[in-house]
């Protein structure tokens, strides 16, 4: 491991956060700290994870799109961001590929995504 | 003035900070950083210190850099060079840098070779806008457009900003700030991006167009005064363990008389409780 793959390392260890095991096609609920002035508070952000990317690395990140008021709506956020305090995963999807950018295409039932009702998480 | 440092770049990284910011870093690498000269007036007309970087090896080291080498007693370098530095400044030949000459928050200026882009067109090289896409532009998007009027002057002026080579030559970036230093390691984190490749050598300064920090290390941060000071924290850090062993011991002594006396109360008169009570209680 290179000394900068070390550094990485050493401060997501550092950061102590916890990570649940999500991937692409899963619906997932973000909790996102938002400061108004002086105040801060959460902001729940929920969709489907259409791609994750940065693999084991600091700058890993991760897109959720949503469909809000009818508009599709897609953040991404940092993986590792002191920002977000809790990552949810509401639902399991089962898909075959890695980014589901085919769903920006996409509107009503052709959008969907079947749920992985036997879901085994990787040892 | 103080001497700067010798670094090199290993790569960037971010930070994420408590309040949420991420910072974007250059990781700089301190590698067996010494002097291996000095400048003097007597000698040379002006106050310098050259410092030597990284590992060569000796097969590879010209007979002459390696006598220069054996002169400072250090072991050849893979990279030179030379800070100019005020006379009180002057470091010992042979003394090491560490990290802790920048401290965090601290503004420092780059220099670096910047990565080498080739022959490269004018939008490229000098922020062209370059022609239309459309409105009868034939194959010719991304040149210059003209170069000058016609038959008077009849030539193309000099320092015309043309196509041409870009890149890999010494750029200064100033005022970048130092976000984190760990002299454990000999690294150096600077906020934002630092002029050339990874694994290149690039120098370090005091930031010119920032006053003087009053907190800097002076003349500079040394592994030996590090070692010292280490070594008397050690020993003061082990004096006052003594002393407080020593305390221990007394109160121990103290609590062992006190018990004493109040046995020998007990044993003169009853009920026992009560006197020991007292006892221990004077």
């Amino acid at each position: 491991m290179n000394l900068i793959a070390q550094i990485e390392a050493e401060q997501i260890a550092a950061l102590g956060k916890t990570i649940p095991d999500f991937k692409a096609g899963d619906t997932i609920r973000v909790g996102y700290k938002v400061t108004e002035g002086t105040r801060s508070r959460v902001q729940n952000y929920e969709g489907v994870v259409i791609g994750r990317k940065g693999g084991a690395t600091i700058s890993a990140s991760f897109t959720v799109r949503k469909i809000s008021f009818g508009e599709g709506v897609e953040r991404q956020f940092p993986l590792y961001s002191t920002n977000i305090e809790t990552i949810e995963v509401v639902r399991r999807g089962r898909v075959r590929r890695a980014k589901l950018y085919y769903l920006r295409s996409r509107r009503g039932k052709s959008a969907r995504i079947a749920e992985d009702a036997n879901y085994k998480a990787k040892a | 003035m103080r001497s700067g440092i010798i670094a090199k770049k290993l790569g960037m990284t971010r930070l994420f900070l408590e309040d949420g910011r991420q910072v974007p870093v250059t990781v700089l690498q301190l590698d067996t950083l010494q002097v291996v000269a000095q400048r003097t007036v007597e000698k040379d007309g002006y106050t310098a210190v050259q410092l030597g970087a990284g590992t060569a090896k000796a097969k590879s080291t010209s007979a002459a850099q390696r006598g220069h080498f054996a002169k400072a007693n250090v072991e050849p370098k893979r990279k030179i060079a030379e800070f100019r530095v005020t006379e009180g400044n002057l470091i010992e030949v042979g003394e090491e840098i560490i990290a802790d000459h920048y401290f965090a928050g601290q503004f420092v200026d780059v220099a670096g070779t910047s990565i080498g882009k080739g022959f490269a067109g004018a939008m490229k090289r000098h922020n062209f806008g370059g022609l239309r896409a459309s409105h009868g532009v034939s194959i010719s998007h991304r040149s210059h457009g003209s170069t000058g009027q016609c038959q008077d002057p009849g030539k193309v002026f000099k320092g015309k900003k043309m196509a041409g080579h870009l890149g890999a030559v010494r750029v200064t970036t100033q005022n970048l700030q130092v976000v984190k230093t760990d002299s454990d390691r000999g690294l150096i984190m600077i906020k934002g991006a630092v002029p050339g490749s990874k694994g290149g050598w690039v120098t370090v300064k005091d930031a010119v167009k920032k006053p003087f920090p009053e907190n800097a290390i002076i003349p500079a941060a040394l592994k030996s005064a590090a070692a010292a000071a280490h070594k008397a924290a050690e020993e003061a850090a082990a004096a006052a363990a003594a002393e407080e062993e020593a305390a221990r011991a007394a109160a121990a002594a103290e609590q062992a008389a006190a018990e004493e006396a109040a046995l020998a109360a007990a044993a003169a008169e009853t009920p026992a409780t009560d006197a020991s009570d007292e006892g221990e209680a004077k």
